[in-house]
């Protein structure tokens, strides 16, 4: 990175917090902190709903993700748009005529208390975990590969988030996305662009030979992760969970000027969440068709660590992987070229040779590659902690474009950071303040100035125990999948207690809270014991099943039962 | 709230009278981006 480069990332990242901070210094109304301006409509709306979901994670690790395995992954968010019709249809309407500040507020008026502080409870838990991965994840990346120290990369970011979400609460949070999104989308389509300037006129047909343009699978295997119909239940329920009961979401569309601007808000994103993964998947997929022309495609893409390895005492075996790489990547160009010529030709049988000797060129380059990752982990564990396709669009940021766009382009990865994390560190301040302080003080509820002054040390809290955490555990699997695995264990009970409140109005608060904590067990059960037979996204059905049957269950044997009151 | 709010308020979106208009609208979009998708990958693979 040169001058340019930091004047851009520097400029528009402390450029929006400031902005953010600036605008809405004066919030000291509770109402606006925790929920927004009034007038907020739903083109902020979905923005900020878009921005709170979509992570670091999503515009870094993805396309790496699709680079590897293609882009399958999009079936992940199939029941997405479903599930923000339902949303929309029961959760948002109900939220609003109750004018809660919380989702778990709606529990303790239907159930009761211990209910309400379950539900927070198991919101806090599982976001406040989340919010230490995603301010680590897009940390050891960006650290590793420009070489930054990772302590100081996380407090920046921490800080930053921390300084105007303390500020101007919701206000400021929905104000700074806005904004953060247009970087975002301002940059990834300009490497979008320079990436298809560099690329040959066939690479979409050659993506697709090469595996990794199949977008939708049939098959109804539980075990395969990503299939249509997992990503139909089992996305319709982990995307119901997300966007109709965590509060980093609920606080995001409660608020707005009417119903209306809520509504539109979220369908806003089930129209574009789907075409937005599907841009970014692509953008992996043809990374990779780019990469195969290249002469000087690495064998890993983590640079950083495998360079001092090279440069080691060990050095000998690692520059001999680069040398069968080298040979192997030059009898794939050829492979893919003859290919290329016998698709033009039209000849269906010299067509499906060549596609099977590509298939086998590009088998051997990924046991090369794999081959080449298990040495590098063995000399190096820590290089473990981010996978190696987590390096590949930042790899090509750096090496493949002009100064100024590497500028913008870090700053999207910084404004995504940024985006995801004032949400989450919003929702935590405004759900320790509304669901356990208030629950606990009543008395306190009508001094606003209190409440305000609380939940902006919530939400300093929660920020330095994101920070804490990131710079003090350490995470080994893959971050995207990671994210999405805590969601699929801690969710569906939440879920579960949603739909028996807004669905099934004899069951009481006593039946649905030991349901709850029953579901959870058999989930922790059934991650630590059956993940090999089971795929994680599965969980979200079977665990919301679970919760509603249980419920019924025990409401059907408990002696007692008390009517609804909502 | 100052003001009660109508769940079967109209969308306000033009061509759309009621909210049930618009969610039948946003199925039969991501019905035909799953089926452009499936043809994508059939085309491509």
């Amino acid at each position: 990175m040169n001058a340019l480069d930091w004047i851009v990332l520097l400029g528009t990242i402390i450029g929006i917090a400031a902005y953010g901070t600036w605008r809405t210094r004066h919030t000291d109304n509770l109402n606006t902190y925790l929920k927004g301006n009034h007038s907020t409509k739903w083109g902020t709306i979905g923005l900020s709903v878009m921005a709170t979901q979509a992570s670091t994670i999503t515009y870094l690790s993805l396309p790496g993700q699709a680079y590897e395995n293609g882009i399958a992954f999009i079936q992940n968010y199939f029941g997405l748009p479903l599930a923000l019709i339902l949303v929309c249809a029961v959760f948002l309407p109900i939220y609003r005529k109750l004018g809660v500040y919380t989702a778990y507020e709606y529990l303790g008026q239907r159930f009761d208390t211990k209910t309400r502080l379950l539900g927070a409870g198991l919101f806090l838990l599982q976001r406040g975990i989340q919010a230490g991965v995603t301010i680590y994840a897009p940390a050891i990346i960006l650290s590793t590969a420009f070489g930054w120290r990772l302590d100081l990369t996380i407090i920046f970011t921490g800080l930053v988030a921390i300084v105007y979400t303390v500020t101007g609460g919701s206000a400021a949070v929905n104000l700074t996305q806005k904004w953060q999104m247009a970087v975002i989308w301002a940059g990834m389509l300009t490497a979008f662009v320079i990436l298809l300037l560099k690329l040959p006129a066939n690479a979409t047909h050659i993506a697709g030979a090469m595996g990794k343009l199949h977008a939708v699978d049939f098959t109804p295997d539980p075990q395969l992760r990503y299939t249509f119909w997992s990503g139909l239940l089992g996305g319709f329920f982990l995307s119901l969970s997300y966007f109709g009961t965590d509060q980093s979401q609920v606080q995001r569309y409660i608020g707005g000027a009417a119903l209306r601007e809520g509504r539109l808000g979220l369908m806003f994103n089930a129209l574009f969440k789907i075409p937005m993964q599907f841009f970014i998947v692509m953008l992996g997929a043809l990374l990779f068709v780019f990469y195969q022309f290249q002469p000087d495609t690495p064998l890993v893409f983590n640079q950083s660590a495998w360079q001092r390895q090279v440069q080691g005492p060990a050095g000998a075996e690692f520059r001999a992987l680069e040398e069968q790489h080298a040979v192997l990547h030059a009898a794939k160009q050829e492979k893919i070229r003859a290919w290329v010529a016998a698709q033009s030709g039209g000849d269906i049988t010299a067509e499906a040779a060549a596609r099977t000797e590509l298939a086998a060129a590009q088998k051997a380059s990924d046991t090369l590659r794999k081959q080449a990752r298990d040495t590098l982990y063995a000399a190096a564990p820590e290089a473990k902690k981010t996978r190696d396709s987590d390096y590949v669009f930042i790899t090509f940021i750096l090496t493949q474009l002009p100064h100024g766009v590497v500028g913008l382009l870090v700053a999207v990865m910084f404004a995504s950071a940024l985006s995801s994390k004032a949400g989450e560190l919003n929702a935590l301040g405004t759900t320790s303040t509304i669901d356990l302080w208030r629950a606990f003080r009543p008395l306190a509820a009508h001094d606003e100035a209190r409440n305000v002054r609380n939940a902006k040390w919530f939400t300093a809290f929660w920020g330095l125990f994101a920070v804490g955490f990131a710079l003090y555990v350490s995470f080994a699997e893959n971050l995207i999948e990671a994210l999405n695995i805590i969601a699929s264990v801690f969710y569906p009970p939440l879920l579960g207690v949603f739909l028996v409140a807004f669905f099934f109005k004899k069951v009481g608060g006593t039946a649905v809270f030991w349901a709850a904590l029953a579901t959870q067990l058999l989930l922790l059960g059934l991650f630590f014991y059956g993940k090999d037979t089971v795929a994680y996204l599965w969980l979200n059905p079977i665990g919301c099943a679970a919760c509603i049957g249980f419920a019924l269950l025990f409401q059907a044997l408990s002696p007692a039962r008390p009517p609804a009151t909502t | 709230m100052t003001k009660k709010e109508n769940n079967d308020d109209s969308p306000g979106v033009p061509g759309f009278r009621t909210w049930r208009g618009v969610y039948l609208f946003v199925f039969g979009c991501f019905l035909l981006v799953v089926l452009a998708l499936t043809l994508f990958a059939r085309l491509y693979a």
